[in-house]
């Protein structure tokens, strides 16, 4: 019996019950999650058919990059519903915190930030996005206070809020649409200023194979000090092989996306570059929206997998009056998801608020339904205990992709919304056939 | 009532020195339905407790109150002879006092180790979970428990249920408990499952730790126990030595609330 505090000395032999062969399988061996593989599949798959019937314009580089940023905001949203959704709540608020979140940007960035900094000040950009997350955070605590203090069910409260969010976001401005005034927040968005350009998105990508050889690293030293079965070399190598391809062929694809001709002449000659005769050719890179949705992703992995805090959402999720014996302060966690839950949602507001360079009342409609889309289909279980931050930003490409593949079909929105609205129920059922199978 | 301890004369088993655990006088109440009504035991180190009663009678509220899952509504609880405010599940486990409750209280969404840390989890210098470390605690101490367990990536619910029930036990002893509480502790086992339990007591025993025994089923702990308790109604029938009193006697104070000779008759005792 060991200390609570102090971790205990590592044993000199493999400790009791260690198992006594490494594991064997191919799949074993790679300790790959079966459903993360069947979801890439899956996302494989629509994109192949869709190429086909859309007659070659779905796997374009220009069609991936802006799918990836279509793709953002709602990825950005989706990685907070995983954690409401584990612990068995759900958000139906979302599109209306975005919506007024946004509107709070834009209003207190044209009417207050700017005349006080003056135009395109850096601070401008800092203050806009901090007093849209705070006021998206205070909104979440707000829910979540009401939710695990006062026992109102999440349906009912996030029901309300997104009534009382629309409202508000209209009472921001009267209705009015905002424009966005500072260039700094409009890179948020994306398009060819809001993209970081060839050279750096290599540097990205190195960055990332570093990352990720790091973390395989870090993981064999972890399991090598307590002498456990490490992954065989050749398990590492594929896993750390397979990462890095996967960057290096999203960076060939996102530069792949050019400028037009007579654009990027422009861009070269207003930028005081020097213009070759035979043309330039300026790659857009990735887009800013999409770095902040991985860096949001990673940092969301982060805290549902490494802390505490992660911890005690899937515990509460699994066995709520467990996690209430165990100690765990159960209504601080719930406030706190949905406090971050709405702090995702103004992440959320300031990239499609840029995207659009202004706000308008109705921006982020029906998006609620769309992120705990994106949650469900990335494999969160309604049931509550389980989901990934990776699955449900790869559910959010997948519903943009059915959504983008279609308008490249000219397939009319209503029957858009048939299709997604069969594909949603179709991928909780395979993910209920799965589970009862293999759980 | 209030003499039970203090009187060295009433049963032979009373020891002398300080109880580890007295409850007393212990009330609480849902909704005008008196779960626990002036309840008073105590407890002993190295001493098996079985406490007694039909499903109802109030045993578990009554240990929910010792590990803080609620707060009595008045009565007294002393711990080392010293009065303890137990307020939350963490206070208890302050004071050396672990639960094996009758429904395991697992998450079976996270594997053994996150379970046998819930709530303590062990860091690295830097803040974040030392998976690692509690894997190797937990391999460490279910190799003491069941040795044959090997499961420990997978998530809880894909285990047996005698597996299940070693999970929630060692989560109960790594912590170097002082006092512990099985609820029910072999209510979902087989028959050489409930006998490595029965060794599992006899050790923990020998070690000095005071064990409460809840049961409803008189033949599960009248061989382990060293006292009985018994409760009918949210009352106190009587406490009794397990060597003054017969099975049947036991099961007259559970059935009828009639406290024999041997015992020392509560409030809740109908003679």
């Amino acid at each position: 019996m060991s200390d609570t505090t102090t971790a205990p000395p590592a044993p000199t032999s493999a400790p009791k019950g260690a198992p006594a062969t490494a594991p064997t399988t191919f799949i074993g061996a790679l300790e790959i999650d079966i459903r993360f593989l069947g979801m890439i599949g899956a996302l494989a798959a629509i994109w192949i058919v869709f190429d086909f019937l859309a007659d070659g314009t779905f796997l374009t580089p220009r069609n991936l990059w802006n799918l990836s940023v279509q793709s953002s905001s709602i990825a950005v949203m989706s990685t907070g519903m995983v954690l409401v959704i584990v612990m068995r709540h759900i958000d139906l608020s979302v599109g209306s915190i975005l919506g007024v979140t946004g509107m709070i940007m834009a209003v207190f960035q044209a009417s207050y930030l700017m005349p006080t900094f003056g135009f395109n000040n850096p601070a401008v950009m800092a203050l806009t996005l901090v007093a849209g997350i705070a006021a998206g955070a205070a909104i979440g605590a707000l829910h979540g206070f009401v939710i695990a203090y006062l026992g109102v069910p999440a349906f009912i409260v996030t029901l309300g809020g997104l009534l009382v969010w629309r409202g508000a976001a209209w009472a921001v401005a009267q209705g009015k649409t905002i424009p966005l005034t500072d260039d700094n927040f409009k890179l948020l968005g994306g398009g060819a200023d809001g993209s970081i350009g060839a050279t750096w998105s290599w540097v990205v990508a190195a960055f990332a194979c570093l990352a990720i050889v790091f973390a395989a690293i870090q993981a064999r030293r972890q399991r090598q000090r307590f002498h456990f079965p490490l992954k065989p070399l050749w398990a590492e190598v594929v896993t750390i092989s397979v990462g890095c391809l996967a960057v290096v062929a999203a960076t060939l694809v996102v530069n792949a996306y050019t400028l037009p001709a007579n654009l990027a002449r422009r861009y070269a000659e207003s930028a005081g570059l020097t213009i070759p005769p035979e043309g330039i050719s300026i790659s857009f890179g990735y887009a800013v929206p999409v770095l902040v949705a991985v860096a949001v992703g990673i940092v969301m992995t982060f805290i549902t997998t490494r802390t505490r805090f992660g911890r005690y959402v899937f515990a509460i999720g699994g066995n709520p009056e467990a996690a209430e014996l165990a100690g765990i302060n159960t209504k601080r966690v719930t406030l706190t998801v949905f406090a971050l839950m709405g702090a995702l949602a103004a992440i959320g507001a300031a990239i499609s608020t840029a995207r659009l360079n202004s706000a308008t009342n109705a921006q982020g409609t029906l998006d609620e339904l769309y992120v705990i889309a994106a949650a469900v289909i990335g494999g969160t279980s309604l049931a509550g205990g389980s989901g990934t931050i990776a699955g449900a930003m790869i559910g959010a490409l997948v519903m943009q992709s059915l959504q983008s593949g279609m308008v490249l079909m000219r397939v009319d929105t209503p029957y858009q919304n048939i299709v997604v609205g069969i594909v949603l129920v179709f991928a909780v059922w395979i993910d209920t056939v799965y589970r009862k199978r293999f759980k | 009532m209030n003499n039970l301890a203090s009187t060295p004369v009433a049963t032979p088993s009373a020891r002398a020195g300080t109880p580890l655990v007295e409850m007393r006088d212990i009330r609480i109440a849902f909704g005008g339905v008196h779960a626990v009504d002036g309840v008073s035991v105590d407890l002993h180190p190295g001493e098996v407790v079985g406490l007694l009663g039909h499903n109802g009678a109030g045993k578990s509220t009554l240990i929910k109150i010792l590990a803080g899952a609620y707060r009595p509504d008045s009565g007294e609880i002393r711990i080392n002879g010293a009065k303890a405010d137990i307020g939350n599940p963490r206070d208890a486990k302050r004071y050396g006092i672990e639960t094996i409750y009758q429904t395991l209280a697992l998450a079976d969404n996270v594997d053994a180790a996150a379970n046998l840390f819930l709530g303590r989890e062990l860091m690295t210098p830097w803040g974040t979970l030392d998976d690692v470390a509690m894997e190797a605690a937990t391999r460490e101490v279910m190799g003491r428990l069941n040795p044959n367990f090997r499961k420990f990536k997978e998530p809880v619910r894909g285990l047996s249920g005698g597996q299940r029930q070693s999970v929630a036990i060692a989560r109960a002893i790594h912590f170097n408990a002082k006092i512990l509480i099985m609820d029910e502790p072999t209510a979902a086992l087989g028959p050489q499952e409930t006998a490595q339990v029965a060794e599992l007591i006899k050790h923990l025993k020998a070690e000095g730790i005071g064990i409460f025994l809840i049961s409803h089923d008189i033949h599960d702990v009248f061989d382990l126990a060293d006292r009985v308790s018994v409760m009918k109604n949210g009352k106190l029938v009587g406490t009794a030595s397990t060597a003054d009193v017969t099975k049947d006697e036991v099961l007259g104070m559970i059935i009828l609330g009639k406290s024999p000779p041997g015992a020392v008759a509560g409030p809740g005792a109908s003679n």
